[in-house]
């Protein structure tokens, strides 16, 4: 027998199938007691029949080098499920529509009236430091009022098992492709487990992705023509872009194939002459979209695209400086968004950040460091971090440094104890910390993805669960322990 | 289609096509020395002037010895149409269209470019070289063969053939150029029998012995050689069929009526060809409206879909 569960330490954390060593949570019984039953040869079996699905489908990183071609590095993924109940998923799914709506809302706002501001509930000083903050913006209102339409946004469970919002990814965030890709993945390797649960499908999200997209059309025609712009293909996300443009059937374009004519409209280049595009999905940073309007030196981006898009003649998913909200220092006023636009309290809490703004706030970081996760305000993918309790004497006192430096660019939050799932380590189960990206999407109206992308930090005892820095992923299911 | 996409499905295929006439042609040479007296040297020179490598060649060499021309034709990646920077344009460019293209086709266009590389000195020994040559032949024919056995048969697939025929109408206009041109002309009588096995060369080259045997029937001679590589309309290497291939994946592309004007004239030209009364010099001219005429083709294609 492989999986022993009584050996299973779950130790000071929350984990999300075995609620202490022997005693699976409910949802999880019937999962536990299939891989006690499996024998170490039938694991390895199962192992091996995940990896040739991942490599068949070729659900892959892509790094390309010259001596080699494209090496395709599969992301690890772990055979075991992260198991979610139905109805505790319904009230996380109610508190990120909720949290997505102020956002927007708040986006709108800053790059309109300004309410927020003058009614002093986000301190001015926020804007002007900000870096995704675009004035060229000022004065636009897309449709809907939206600005974030795909929004991917990280939940972390502590000890206590409240699930918090960590952080919301407004740029362009990734990952959704892996959730699919997993459950496909899973549906190979374990086929009666899906008889035996009610799990909810994911796979619906490529059509509502389209559906949304299609709704920005500036056209009002049957089928607009949506296109996904990729950077390209050294670019280590390019596999979800050519895999979202697929599933959509929409076309996959690069910056040289859009050309903004002089009626300020977008066309592609194609052999039948240019061909009106209605609405770009486009996986580029802000900075590189426009060389008109930014960064000058981009080879990535469409000259004229922002004049394009002021004109009302293009759909931007998601819009130019969306990203201003997506900023560690306007997470912390999320609580403060959500009462101000909604008049309603957070659904999902915040974890407690420290403003280091704030001099109060600022004393009891720096005083406190060793406690602390310290991060800065405008990096993604687990950069330029300090995670307090790890770090050595030198690094910590280098931070403090930093934050009297620039106190606006950095936040503290007090280091959680992230929940953790057995993972299948060698041919035993062992617990590691995960996280959840759910994916939102808002056009006329928001719906959140089933579950989302579970990540795993696959070393031991590490919280870091970015694919780049060795992470790992799992299938999500909701199940619905009600249903028959 | 977009033009970007339809750029690169033409130039893999023409890269492909060149690399596998490249190695052909590097295969042939081989054997025919091989069959010619000790006293007469025919040379490795045709080979470069066949590809118009001259003056890089000389840059970077000082003979034209065998050892040199092949290793510059095959593994030198100076040589901007050696066989292995051919390999590696190919790859390059599908691997930009890797979702356009059967996944099958893109691991052994990858595979193709990796095995190359790596054996790539077996072939300067000539022991080697036949299965080193070969084995990037029979890789081309397997890529293709995917290609023909998968892919939607759209725009894009118009693409990929005009690419290969464009590719192959070109080298084959080089090998009757210069392999006619260079055939040893001051053979003393009792050598005159090699001259026979120099036209067996030039079909060889193309690999159009065996299929000329089957339509002509009759022996090998210079003027039958040429309306076979020129006019005959079955033989999928000739002049004729390379224009008639591409007159086809024209009329599936959109406003095509200019560029198919000239497809149809460069053709006219080639009917009105009577090779028992061509000599060398007319023959050389019209070898050059062809070449000329295979750039303006591909400056009119990419100028309209690129």
């Amino acid at each position: 027998m492989a999986i022993r569960w009584g050996n299973y330490r779950v130790g000071e954390f929350y984990d999300e199938l075995i609620r202490v060593a022997n005693k699976p949570r409910p949802a999880a019984e019937e999962i536990c007691k299939y891989l006690r039953n499996l024998t170490d040869q039938e694991l390895e079996e199962y192992k091996t029949a995940a990896n040739t699905a991942i490599h068949v489908m070729g659900i892959t990183f892509t790094v390309y080098t010259e001596e080699e071609g494209s090496i395709d590095r599969a992301w690890p993924f772990d055979i075991i499920p992260r198991i979610i109940d139905k109805k505790e998923w319904l009230q996380i799914e109610k508190g990120l529509k909720q949290r997505v709506k102020a956002l927007n809302m708040f986006i709108d706002d800053l790059y309109n009236e300004q309410r927020i501001l003058e009614a002093g509930v986000v301190p001015k000083s926020l804007l002007d430091a900000s870096k995704n903050f675009l004035p060229e913006c000022m004065g636009i209102k897309p449709k809907h009022g939206v600005w974030a339409h795909i929004c991917g946004s990280d939940l972390v469970r502590d000890h206590n098992g409240t699930v918090y919002v960590l952080e919301d990814n407004l740029r362009v965030p990734s990952g959704v492709s892996y959730m699919l890709e997993n459950r496909h993945v899973m549906k190979r390797v374990f086929p009666d487990m899906f008889e035996k649960y009610n799990i909810l499908p994911v796979d619906d999200y490529p059509s509502q992705l389209y559906d949304m997209l299609s709704q920005l059309s500036p056209r009002d025609i049957e089928q607009p023509e949506v296109v996904v712009l990729t950077p390209g293909i050294y670019n280590s996300a390019y596999f979800e872009h050519a895999y979202l443009a697929q599933q959509m059937g929409a076309e996959l374009v690069v910056g040289s194939d859009l050309v903004v004519a002089d009626d300020d409209i977008v066309y592609m280049r194609t052999v039948d002459g240019l061909s009106r595009v209605d609405v770009i999905y486009r996986r580029i940073d802000d900075a590189f979209l426009d060389p008109e309007a930014f960064r000058e030196d981009s080879m990535l981006g469409v000259p004229g695209l922002m004049r394009a898009w002021k004109a009302g003649n293009v759909g931007l998913a998601n819009a130019p400086g969306a990203g201003v909200a997506d900023d560690k220092v306007v997470y912390a006023f999320v609580p403060e968004i959500i009462k101000f636009y909604l008049d309603e309290e957070p659904l999902l809490p915040n974890v407690p950040t420290y403003k280091c703004v704030n001099k109060d706030e600022r004393d009891y970081v720096i005083e406190n460091i060793e406690k602390m996760v310290v991060k800065p305000a405008n990096e993604s993918g687990g950069y330029g971090m300090l995670i307090g309790p790890h770090a050595t004497k030198a690094e910590r006192e280098k931070f403090v440094r930093l934050i009297r430096r620039d106190p606006r660019n950095y936040v503290a939050q007090p280091m959680l104890l992230l929940s953790t799932a057995p993972t299948i380590i060698g041919t035993k189960a062992e617990p590691r910390h995960l996280d959840l990206r759910p994916f939102i999407l808002s056009g006329n109206d928001i719906s959140v993805t089933t579950g989302g992308l579970t990540r795993v930090a696959m070393r031991k005892g590490s919280t870091v669960v970015n694919s780049s820095q060795g992470g790992g992923s799992k299938d999500t299911w909701i199940v619905d322990m009600e249903a028959d | 289609m977009l033009s970007r996409v339809a750029n690169h499905i033409y130039w893999m295929e023409r890269y492909l096509e060149r690399a596998e006439n490249t190695a052909r042609l590097i295969q042939v040479n081989t054997h025919l020395l091989l069959d010619l007296p000790r006293n007469v040297t025919l040379g490795w020179e045709p080979i470069i002037d066949m590809l118009s490598f001259r003056d890089v060649f000389y840059d970077l060499y000082k003979e034209a010895d065998e050892k040199s021309v092949i290793k510059f034709m095959v593994t030198d990646t100076a040589n901007p149409g050696s066989i292995i920077n051919c390999l590696a344009a190919v790859r390059e460019n599908a691997r930009i269209i890797r979702e356009i293209i059967p996944s099958e086709a893109w691991e052994q266009i990858n595979n193709l470019y990796i095995a190359a590389k790596a054996d790539g000195q077996s072939v300067l020994t000539r022991r080697h070289r036949f299965n080193c040559l070969h084995r990037i032949i029979v890789a081309n024919q397997t890529i293709t063969g995917l290609l023909g056995g998968t892919m939607l048969r759209g725009e894009g697939y118009a693409f990929l053939r005009l690419g290969r025929h464009l590719e192959r109408t070109d080298m084959t206009s080089r090998i009757i150029d210069v392999r006619s041109a260079s055939l040893l002309p001051d053979l003393s009588p009792e050598q005159s029998a090699f001259e026979n096995i120099q036209w067996m060369g030039v079909l060889k080259s193309l690999t159009a012995y065996q299929m000329y045997r089957q339509e002509m029937r009759i022996r090998i001679n210079r003027a039958d050689v040429l309306e076979f590589l020129i006019n005959n309309k079955q033989f999928p290497r000739s002049l004729q069929h390379g224009l008639m291939q591409i007159g086809k994946c024209l009329l599936e592309l959109p406003n095509s009526e200019s560029i198919s004007q000239q497809v149809k004239a460069l053709s006219e030209e080639l009917q009105q060809l009577d090779t028992h009364e061509l000599t060398q010099d007319r023959l050389h001219e019209v070898i050059d409206d062809i070449q000329l005429g295979v750039v303006k083709l591909h400056q009119a294609i990419d100028s309209q879909y690129f």
